[in-house]
């Protein structure tokens, strides 16, 4: 099977869903730029990370529109389209932009089909980059699956990996509900096995990444590899653990976290999000109610403090939870009883 | 073009009916709120009718609408059905929305009306992606975003518009500027008091038009319309106008003079001035617009009864249509 990274295998889904399906088109800022430029040359960037790149040359201008800097309207008229029966892909380059566009998120979209009792679709694909490790600092690197899980109406998608990335954003696309799709900045170079037909992963469906008999891990997006270094480290000491990574955070795929920690009696959530009100605690507390008896020690929550994502390389290491903080409360945990 | 000098007998009366019908839903719904039995928040359209109607009759079942808070006429002129409408609003199971929208909410999709929507600046963006799908398709339909001049402040709204006319699609935003922004003046809001002038600065071409004058409407939006089926790229239209109510049910208005919306309905009323038109030029007969008159306020007294009676969601309702999987 050929290995790709992340950032191709969600470049080939989108190739490939286009293809299959004229109603899929593309519209962000630089989606593939050069528009109105000096040189004359279109597709001058193909997405900022890349993403985007070669759909312009195969589908045209009709289907992977430029837009200008206006994420309201790229996110309203994606959702205006998909009401009018395109299945839109926005991009909204850094996930940071949500708060100049929330309430085509929150209030329009999220909101349609409740509010005009279920006589409409909206199969919209929000895609934005997430997450800290670049030094772009407070307003580039947030990690907001939080927030997005928080309203009723959106489904949520963190990848962690590359083979994910591509049949959960293929399974979004062909998803009749609004998608926010959030894609770790510092997982585009991750590589793995990739098959090169179209695929779906289902959400809602948790992947069991490690098996283990002492500790459940949960870890969310670039955590899931963190959280494999800690767990492949503390194996060699015959320290073993579940790793789940819930791959969408809405739906969240509870029965497999409950059904682990009932095995092993302890858990550990690995979450790059401010700790208040977050994945983490959202995820301990669940357990908490649904499996209290069979818990042997407190739940840890691995999360970054409660500030903004710092800029200063050492300050972004020191805020990032990374290998040695997951470890250390997989330990914390054993020793706890 | 589809000018007003070329509409027949049954198409204006078509036209004086789709206003009555709007004037007298709300005119009811005024008298129905003061009893208490409707529920929420209701933001009444009349006074503005004409606006809606000339727009909306220049539009199919295949071009788009997005309206506002203040929707129920854009609804009816653009083919709700009205029934459906008042059970909705009295927040009844068999309401076009089935009780989850209510006033601020109803949509019909399959009538190109992609919902009324109670974010101020909500609509607009929307009606971007609606003429993006239907420029896409290729089969000549519109997109319209209603917008008042108090929306014509928000930010989403400018973008909006510049998107549109960078990406050249056949959009329409029509402005009813009735005045007030809430309980805000609009010479006091907008800053550069021209919101005709403020579309053309995006690069849309528009006009300002007489909101109480049905044909002033209907052939601006001809021409709009026509420029945006020919490739020609979005318009804006202005529509001078006011709302004979306050901003909703049970606003005191204390920001109008005393006499100010007696002096509207006086001079300003797009029904009687509907009449004088036709009674001059002889196009209908004051028999017709009588017997029009009687039918829709039959209706209206149809649709109340039904909606009264009607029963209201269910407890299980509140948990479907969140998501279609999930």
């Amino acid at each position: 099977m050929p290995q790709m990274t992340m950032r191709d295998a969600l470049n080939q889904a989108l190739h490939q869903e286009m293809e299959r399906d004229e109603r899929v088109i593309v519209l962000g800022e630089d989606v593939s730029g050069g528009a109105g430029g000096t040189s004359g040359e279109r597709e001058a960037s193909g997405g900022i990370f890349g993403v985007t790149k070669g759909l312009l040359p195969r589908f045209g201008a009709g289907r992977v529109i430029d837009t200008p800097i206006s994420e309201s309207a790229i996110v309203g008229a994606a959702g205006g389209a998909a009401l009018a029966g395109l299945r839109p892909v926005a991009e909204l380059m850094f996930a940071d932009f949500v708060g100049v566009c929330m309430d085509q998120i929150y209030n329009q979209i999220a909101k349609f089909r409740y509010m005009f009792g279920g006589k409409s679709r909206c199969p919209v694909v929000i895609r934005m980059a997430m997450g800290a490790g670049m030094n772009m600092g407070p307003q580039h690197s947030q990690s907001i699956y939080a927030l997005m899980t928080a309203v009723p109406g959106l489904k949520v998608v963190v990848p962690s990996n590359a083979y994910d990335a591509k049949g959960l954003l293929i399974e979004a696309i062909r998803d009749d509900d609004p998608v926010v799709f959030l894609e770790h900045k510092a997982l585009y170079p991750r590589k793995g096995e990739v098959p090169e037909k179209p695929y779906t992963v289902p959400f809602g469906e948790a992947a069991l990444v490690r098996e283990g008999e002492h500790v459940t891990v949960v870890a969310i997006a670039r955590m899931v590899p963190f959280a494999e270094r800690a767990i492949d480290a503390l194996a060699k000491e015959g320290i073993t653990c579940d790793l789940i990574d819930p791959r969408t955070t809405s739906p969240l795929d509870f029965d497999t976290i409950v059904e682990s920690v009932e095995g092993t009696g302890r858990l550990v959530v690995v979450d790059e999000s401010p700790p208040r009100c977050s994945l983490a605690a959202d995820i301990a507390a669940t357990v908490a109610e649904r499996a209290f008896g069979r818990l042997k020690a407190p739940i840890a929550q691995v999360t970054p403090p409660h500030t903004p994502v710092p800029f200063a390389p050492a300050l972004e290491r020191a805020y990032v939870p990374g290998p040695p903080r997951i470890e250390a409360a997989i330990r914390h945990v054993l020793k706890v009883s | 073009m589809s000018d007003s000098a070329r509409l027949d007998g049954t198409r204006l009366l078509r036209a004086y009916r789709q206003m009555k019908l709007i004037r007298e839903f709300e005119e009811r719904l005024h008298v129905e709120i003061a009893t208490g039995e409707i529920p929420g928040f209701t933001h009444l359209y009349a006074g503005q009718e004409a606006v809606a109607v000339g727009v909306c009759e220049q539009l199919g079942d295949a071009d788009y609408i997005v309206s506002t808070h203040r929707g129920h006429g854009h609804c009816i002129a653009k083919g709700c059905d009205v029934g459906g409408m008042m059970k909705e609003i009295y927040g009844r199971r068999d309401g076009l929305c089935h009780g989850k929208g209510g006033s601020m909410h109803i949509a019909d999709i399959d009538k190109g009306m992609l919902g009324a929507n109670a974010i101020v600046g909500g609509g607009p963006p929307l009606a971007v992606g609606a003429a993006i799908a239907c420029k896409l398709r290729g089969g000549g339909h519109v997109s319209v975003a209603f917008g008042g001049d108090g929306s014509a402040n928000q930010g989403t709204v400018f973008e909006a518009m510049n998107m549109a006319v960078v990406l050249q699609v056949p959009a329409i935003f029509v402005f009813e500027n009735n005045g007030y922004s809430e309980h805000t003046g609009c010479d006091y809001a907008v800053g550069s008091k021209d919101l005709t002038a403020r579309a053309r600065g995006f690069g849309l071409v528009a006009e300002c038009v007489d909101g109480a004058d049905f044909h002033a409407v209907y052939d601006a939006m001809g021409r709009a319309v026509e420029r945006a089926r020919a490739g020609g790229g979005p318009s804006a239209i202005e529509a001078r106008i006011t709302r004979f109510y306050g901003h909703f049910e049970g606003d005191p208005q204390k920001y109008r003079a005393r006499d100010e919306v007696a002096r509207h309905r006086e001079t300003m009323d797009c029904l009687k001035r509907f009449r004088e038109r036709m009674r001059a030029g002889g196009e209908l007969a004051e028999a017709q617009l009588d017997a029009v008159d009687a039918e829709v306020l039959a209706l209206i007294e149809r649709i109340v009864a039904d909606a009264k009676a009607a029963p209201p969601p269910v407890e299980a309702d509140l948990y479907t249509d969140v998501y279609i999987h999930y």
